[in-house]
């Protein structure tokens, strides 16, 4: 009896020196204090912006197949700048939204489980990250440059789900599979060119509010309850 | 079984050390110490014992004339550390 106590002692510590050893290897590999619901409001944002776009083009224009051509080659897309300058400010306060939204919550999340927000493993993921997602950026930007209007969506897609594939190395693993659901949806986009605007929606929109909750349920509920 | 534990990572300092770098090339001091939530002179000594038998390597260079000093671990700190997980998983299934 006494003896199987001090065993049953012993192992509760060599289980303790496991989950430390995990602890420490995850929290010095991994940045894991992304909320959630920073996903799940950016989608909200691109879900907003998208109908923005879609009731400005419409108000502007015929349907959108109608002008099909007109947008590959562009030049009534052109011939208006401030036309244009309006997806641009639009696609540009999504991102701006998504971003200060994604900060401030992650923030206030690390500081409530008391982790260091600024660390090396946060600038290595952001690295990882920004890489392929600026290039993509100055890309896209390109493409509005030489007036290849249908292919803009379809980069953007591509090259935000390559950018998640190379971060997740540096973070929650499951981002990956996130990440090849946008670079699938991208090349359906980049077949079914024209209907650019529908499948930004659903990447942007529709999948971070999915992912968002998925990890919400999978990472926070637990800790909100018990905080709450 | 017990006797492939390593007498050396019975400190939960040196275990530490080990975890975080058998995941990462080189990391800086005071990562490790944030990571380990310990003191400079505490950290400093366990790293020396490591540095000695040769588990770990130190690099030393000079950022914006402060000295710094990164960690990576060698081919035989890897090894040792993993025999010592290996054992340590043994030893819990054995007397669940």
């Amino acid at each position: 009896m006494h003896y199987k106590v001090i065993c049953m002692n012993k192992n509760g510590d060599y289980i303790d020196q496991l989950h430390e050893i995990r602890g420490l290897m995850e929290r010095s590999s991994r940045f894991i204090s992304l909320s959630g619901w920073s996903g799940i409001l950016a989608g909200c944002y691109a879900l907003i912006g998208a109908w923005f776009a879609r009731w400005y083009y419409f108000g502007h224009l015929g349907t959108y197949m109608d002008r099909f051509n007109e947008l590959i080659s562009g030049p009534d897309f052109f011939s208006d700048p401030g036309f244009y300058g309006f997806f641009v400010l639009d696609a540009g306060l999504v991102v701006s939204f998504s971003l200060i939204t994604g900060i401030i919550l992650t923030i206030r999340r690390a500081k409530r489980k008391g982790q260091r927000i600024w660390d090396r493993v946060a600038q290595r993921m952001l690295i990882n990250l920004a890489i392929p997602l600026v290039t993509g950026g100055v890309f896209c930007l390109l493409l509005l440059h030489h007036r290849l209007i249908g292919l803009i969506a379809p980069s953007m897609l591509l090259f935000y789900g390559l950018s998640l594939i190379n971060a997740s190395k540096y973070t929650i693993h499951d981002l990956k599979y996130f990440g090849l659901a946008q670079v699938l949806l991208g090349l359906v986009a980049m077949y079914f060119i024209g209907h650019g605007l529908l499948f930004w929606a659903l990447g942007f929109g529709l999948f971070h509010i999915l992912y968002g909750f998925y990890m919400w349920f999978k990472y926070e509920r637990e800790s909100a309850n018990i905080s709450a | 079984m017990i006797e492939n534990l390593n007498k050396l990572f019975e400190s939960r300092i040196r275990l530490g050390i080990m975890s975080v770098l058998a995941v990462n090339d080189w990391v800086d001091f005071n990562s490790l110490k944030e990571y380990l939530n310990t003191t400079d002179g505490n950290l400093s000594s366990h790293l020396t014992a490591l540095e000695k038998v040769e588990y770990i390597k130190v690099r030393k260079e000079f950022v914006s004339r402060r000295p710094k000093s990164s960690y990576c671990i060698t081919a035989a700190g890897k090894s040792a550390f993993d025999e010592h997980l290996k054992a340590l998983e043994i030893l819990i299934n054995l007397r669940k």
